[in-house]
């Protein structure tokens, strides 16, 4: 008898018509509620039972997101943010959900360039990273890698990386410390639709499956990679299979409900801490800026972008259900007040704190300056 | 003789409708390059997708298969222009173009060729910071069997990328933000211009500066530092990295006896070594003064604007050398 485990039933998948189909045109419709697994997922994703403060927890980290990104995309029109700026507005819930089911003071975190989101949900200081944004001293990184390029090893968070797909192999590098140190953490490695047509990325799919790594692939779904939508440039778009090849499940959840990627993160970290290596978890979401503050948005129409904003967006839906469950509008207010304070609050370092210093250019170069 | 009024990258654009018309072998293909995606990154690939349909193709976001995609139908006969975004990216295609594209002529006795164009954007200036502005002509003029080219000027982008274009072998086209936003006159019939020839922008009898791309427009800007200064530059654009036009800089190098080589790359082991070494090799005992090199420093492109500043040879600098090379 061959002991091969065939994860691949041959079981019907449980198609839904009109979610499985590729090449349609990115709705609201399509995201809300879908949940899609592939036969060997580890089961299907609940939505997260939060409390009221952890419901809270989660308004007050998107909304901070949303009025810090708002904000950078003003300083950047303004001049004092200068370079790529690729802003979260959209896809709050993926990164608010995502983190609040780790484990801080265990677990790492990896992703691309479109940063900030992620760094915020950590509850690392706004302060020091839009000092990063506007290039100072004080920024997060000293003022030397900018908004693509965060990081705080303190808190395991490694960046922030500019080359599409990087981060997919150097997050199987974290897990695998992870797993030979035994620790019990697992990482987290964000990554786009547009950036799981790198070829690298399935070379770290192949090396985290063999070797049974204690990582989440998530896939920020976000239907554009800059102009090309994900069905022009993907033969396989329900990215959530994409790693059927390697035999590591895949689970597609709505990206616009921070309470269905909770859900989602509670299952994968489950799957990945109980050494039954990776998972890829898709988070169909949706970007409102354009790719970064550069971009004249031409290859899609405003009333797409309307309409996503109008029935999907992440805070407004938390929001009608704190407010259903009985949660006074005025608190919410109240919050509201507060982040634009703690916003403006870092705009003002951000703007006032010091440049780097010319010798800078000679240092964190090599362990010596020279 | 009609002229029109254009921008480097109009200059690219002309040239690659031209190169498309004149020759159905032609094809292009890149990241975001057909028109629903917006042309291209800079849009130089406007309108080609319209016009010529599917010889013109946006890709994954997937370098290595981009180049070796245009490798392989170049050796069945077709003449791919790839555009790989922005050149750091190319290093993510490094194995397709340094082990296969520059050598496979040669290692199949000269029964394949590679007639590839590669354009790529770069360069520092723009707070794009360290994965986003290397300027990497030195890499790629190291290896054999690869042509490095590096225009400075509207004419010079049309031209050059014509010859590229209909060149035997493969070129990398580094097309440097830099150079991107002074437009000028280029004749409506200008044609190829011939690769590995240098351009000498202003002549002079004092020093000669050797350099190309972003950095040919900042020398250009210290033009009026230099005379002020009371120096006699002899300015030369190299255009072509490798093979460089040796002969072109050995002869104002011996005649003004005073070199200064300017490039946005790093300094150290950067082109302007070789271009150094050539010169005294050839013509030790004729300089007045040692070669000088200007480029970065050795660090990563930073992003603080204050930092990036001083990491970028600035006009400036130039002036400051040229007087150096003159006490
Ligand atoms: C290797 C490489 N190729 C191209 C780029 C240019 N680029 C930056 S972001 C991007 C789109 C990525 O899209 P996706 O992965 O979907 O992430 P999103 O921006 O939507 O978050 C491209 C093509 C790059 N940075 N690196
Ligand atoms: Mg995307």
């Amino acid at each position: 008898m061959a002991k091969t485990p065939q994860k691949n039933q041959a079981a019907p998948s449980g198609k839904t018509a009109g979610q499985d189909d590729k090449g349609s045109a990115p709705s609201s419709d399509r995201l809300h509620g879908h949940t899609q697994v592939t036969d060997d997922a580890p089961g299907k994703p609940e939505l997260y039972d939060a409390s009221e403060d952890e419901m809270l927890e989660f308004y007050r980290q998107m909304l901070l997101i949303r009025r810090f990104e708002e904000k950078a995309g003003q300083l950047y029109g303004l001049g004092l943010i200068g370079g790529f700026c690729h802003l979260y507005i959209g896809q709050e819930a993926v990164a608010v959900g995502l983190q609040s089911a780790l484990n801080g003071d265990l677990d790492s975190v990896i992703t691309g360039y479109r940063d900030h989101g992620h760094m915020l949900a950590y509850g690392l200081d706004p302060k020091v990273i839009m000092a990063e944004l506007t290039g100072r001293q004080a920024g997060i990184s000293k003022g030397k890698g900018g908004s693509m390029h965060m990081f705080s090893v303190e808190h395991r968070f490694y960046g922030g990386h500019g080359i599409v797909g990087a981060q997919v192999p150097l997050g199987s590098g974290l897990a695998f410390a992870h797993k030979y140190r035994g620790d019990g953490g697992a990482c987290l490695a964000y990554f786009g639709d547009g950036a799981a047509n790198q070829g690298q990325v399935y070379e770290a799919f192949n090396m985290a499956e063999l070797w049974k790594l204690p990582i989440i692939f998530a896939i920020e779904n976000n239907q554009y990679a800059m102009g090309t939508s994900v069905n022009r440039s993907s033969a396989e778009d329900q990215m959530f299979r994409r790693g059927q090849s390697f035999r590591i499940p895949g689970i597609q959840v709505d990206g616009m409900d921070v309470l269905a990627t909770r859900g989602a993160a509670e299952l994968a970290l489950e799957h990945v801490r109980g050494g039954n290596g990776p998972i890829i978890l898709e988070l169909k979401t949706y970007r409102y800026r354009g790719h970064s503050m550069s971009d004249p948005a031409k290859y899609r129409s405003r009333e797409e972008v309307q309409e996503m904003r109008e029935k999907s967006d992440p805070i407004e839906r938390l929001k009608a259900k704190m407010i259903a469950d009985g949660h006074s509008e005025d608190d919410l207010k109240k919050i509201d007040k507060e982040i634009r304070g703690i916003v403006s609050d870092a705009a003002d370092f951000a703007e006032s704190s010091p440049e780097p210093d010319l010798d800078e250019l000679h240092t964190d170069v090599l362990v010596e300056s020279y | 003789m009609s002229t029109t009024k254009m921008h480097a990258i109009q200059g690219v654009n002309a040239a690659l409708h031209q190169a498309m018309a004149e020759d159905e072998k032609v094809l292009v293909l890149g990241e975001d390059i057909a028109d629903p995606e917006g042309g291209g990154i800079t849009g130089a690939a406007q309108g080609l997708s319209t016009k010529f349909g599917d010889r013109v193709r946006s890709t994954p976001i997937s370098e290595q298969a981009i180049v070796g995609a245009a490798i392989g139908a170049a050796m069945a006969g077709y003449k791919p222009v790839a555009e790989i975004m922005l050149m750091n990216f190319t290093t993510v295609a490094m194995d397709m173009i340094f082990n296969h594209a520059a050598k496979l002529r040669f290692m199949s006795g000269g029964q394949t060729s590679v007639p590839i164009v590669i354009r790529t954007l770069t360069g520092a200036g723009w707070q794009t910071a360290g994965q986003h502005a290397d300027h990497l002509e030195g890499w790629f003029a190291h290896a054999a069997g690869i042509k490095v080219v590096a225009p400075s000027s509207p004419a010079d982008y049309k031209g050059l990328m014509l010859s590229c274009i209909q060149d035997p072998d493969p070129c990398i086209f580094i097309e440097s933000a830099g150079t991107m936003f002074i437009p000028s006159e280029v004749d409506d019939d200008q044609g190829p211009i011939p690769l590995g020839k240098a351009r000498i922008v202003q002549e002079g009898t004092d020093v000669t500066l050797v350099t190309w791309s972003s950095q040919c427009i900042r020398a250009q800007m210290a033009l009026e530092g230099f005379a002020e200064a009371g120096v006699s530059v002899e300015l030369i654009d190299l255009r072509t990295i490798s093979p460089w036009d040796r002969e072109t800089v050995l002869a104002s190098a011996q005649k003004t006896g005073r070199v200064l080589i300017a490039h946005e790359a790093v300094r150290d082991f950067g082109p302007g070594a070789e271009i150094a070494a050539t010169i005294n090799e050839e013509l030790f005992g004729k300089l007045k003064a040692p070669v000088r090199r200007l480029g970065a420093p050795k660090c990563p492109v930073p992003f603080a604007k204050a930092l990036e500043d001083a990491y970028i040879v600035q006009p400036a600098d130039m002036i400051a050398a040229v007087k150096g090379l003159m006490s």
